[in-house]
């Protein structure tokens, strides 16, 4: 299981990178292993969010899982990619596997999430 | 922000199924599972392989080369007895007068009112021998509704404890069996072989639940580890419970509990080619006749999506094209082999009818279908 330094990361299994005030976010390496075989993405609108409300489901062949946003703010690009090809977040989780990008409100936010040595230990 | 969401599992909740494996029956094959980094999930009271890697890896080696799954969980149950076909003609939905020595058939066990206790396998072992592999979820209740229903002079033994099984499942699979009994060859389809190998019995069965040539085979626990290496070491593939429903799902075979139960008759299942109603009556024949006179309110229909969307899932409602709802799906997911999503559901007569459009609600969103010819896979 791969968990890089650089990112934080939810007890439901988001990762979120932050840069300036843009987050990219996707679901980690070990929630791709549980789940397998991604085979649909559906995709959050676009527009405000708050922190922890579903925003996404990704299902696998045997079940689907909500996707909760790590942070408040707007929802403003998606992973088109992910309609052709879900299975690049099972492939390239933390890359090509991204789901959505927020602009977030308040960038502090993000040291309320994990790091990842705190994920490790808590999936492990 | 979206609607309802109770058919979505919340991905830390089915992450870990620590002290659950306590209460719950061990395959013989549970080190061999562990091993190869299996997931394991509690399965009708046994913790059994949901996958060992990917599923529709798993699925495509079936439908391509061979797979093998452990049933050792499914149950065998023994009858015996001078009269115990006529017993068993009673209270079975096939004709198993008709049924040679050293043959299998799919039947059903039905209430009084027509619905499904089990379906399972009937194996003519010897003229008064016969061996039923049943569902290990229902295997409490087969046994209870047989023993409730026992007559003089027929034996009946639960031997499931004391049997391993595995499904070997694929077109190589002849090839397979010949290379692991060092020169035999596979009984003819339905046809079972009673045998003894290196002092063992071993019971090899042309049968399966995935729509491809295979055998499955029974041994006593301690054998199993034996078949299962000599299995790998041949290059087929450990597949899961998931595999094994995607597969059944493809070729429209039912699974009991979600798309039969006792309160659904093998006639609304459209499984009528494995009820004899001339043999005579049987237990819940009264019912079946009726039906097919007066014909079926709802039968079970194969829904094929016909946009891209999220897999159907059971329990997803089915809405007509003026979005009322109709039933619910029993069974559902993204076909491996067709890419598609594929599902079943009873359905009102009058919308059980080939290419009838239909919507399926995924999450408050309608997602078109429609009605398809079973089953969704043809080799």
């Amino acid at each position: 299981m791969i968990a890089p330094a650089d990112l934080r990361y939810t007890r439901s299994h988001e990762w979120i990178r932050l840069q300036g005030d843009i987050a990219t976010i996707g679901i980690t390496d070990h929630a791709q292993e549980e789940m397998s075989d991604v085979v649909f993405v559906e995709l959050p609108d676009l527009g405000d969010i708050e922190k922890a409300s579903p925003v996404a489901v990704v299902e696998s062949v045997k079940a689907a899982s909500d996707i909760y946003a790590p942070i408040s703010g707007e929802i403003m690009e998606v992973n088109m990619d992910l309609v052709s090809d879900p299975a690049k977040i099972n492939t390239d989780p933390y890359d090509t596997g991204w789901i959505f990008k927020i602009r977030v409100n308040n960038p502090d936010q993000v040291n309320d999430l994990m790091d990842a040595g705190s994920y490790v230990g808590m999936v492990s | 922000m979206k609607g309802c969401h109770r058919q979505v599992d919340k991905l830390h909740n089915h992450s870990h199924n620590r002290g659950v494996s306590e209460i719950l029956k061990l395959s013989p094959l549970d080190q061999e599972h562990r091993d190869l980094g299996a997931r394991l999930v509690p399965f009708a009271g046994w913790e059994m392989p949901v996958r060992y890697d990917s599923i529709i890896e798993e699925h495509c080696a079936v439908r391509d080369a061979c797979g093998v799954f452990d049933i050792s969980h499914m149950g065998q149950v023994f009858a015996s007895g001078a009269k115990v076909v006529g017993w068993l003609d009673g209270l079975l939905t096939n004709e198993v007068a008709a049924l040679e020595p050293g043959n299998a058939h799919y039947t059903f066990m039905l209430n009084e009112q027509g619905g499904v206790i089990d379906d399972l396998i009937l194996y003519r072992l010897a003229d008064e021998l016969f061996l039923l592999l049943v569902n290990a979820s229902c295997l409490k209740n087969d046994v209870a509704w047989l023993e409730e229903h026992l007559k003089k002079g027929i034996t009946l033994e639960n031997e499931s404890s004391e049997w391993a099984g595995l499904a070997v499942q694929g077109p190589n699979a002849p090839e397979v069996y010949t290379a692991i009994t060092e020169g035999r060859t596979l009984p003819a389809r339905n046809g079972v072989d009673d045998l003894k190998h290196e002092g063992e019995r071993l019971l090899i069965c042309r049968t399966g639940y995935t729509g491809e040539d295979g055998f499955e085979l029974f041994c006593p626990a301690g054998q199993a580890s034996r078949w299962w290496k000599a299995l790998l070491a041949e290059g087929v593939k450990p597949c899961g419970l998931g595999a094994r429903d995607s597969l059944r799902l493809e070729m429209c075979y039912p699974l009991n509990g979600a798309d039969l139960s006792t309160c659904r008759t093998p006639l609304e299942a459209g499984l009528g080619f494995f009820v004899s109603l001339k043999k005579g009556d049987f237990m819940g024949s009264a019912v079946l006749k009726r039906q097919k006179e007066e014909g079926c309110a709802e039968r079970l229909m194969a829904i094929k999506m016909t946009m891209r969307a999220a897999p159907p899932r059971p329990g997803y409602a089915v809405l007509d094209e003026e979005g009322n709802a109709l039933s619910a799906l029993t069974s559902g997911g993204l076909s491996p082999t067709l890419g598609e999503g594929i599902a079943l559901a009873y359905l009102p007569v009058a919308r059980a009818k080939i290419n009838t459009p239909l919507f399926i609600d995924v999450r408050g969103r309608k997602i078109s279908a429609k009605v398809v010819k079973k089953p969704f896979y043809r080799k």
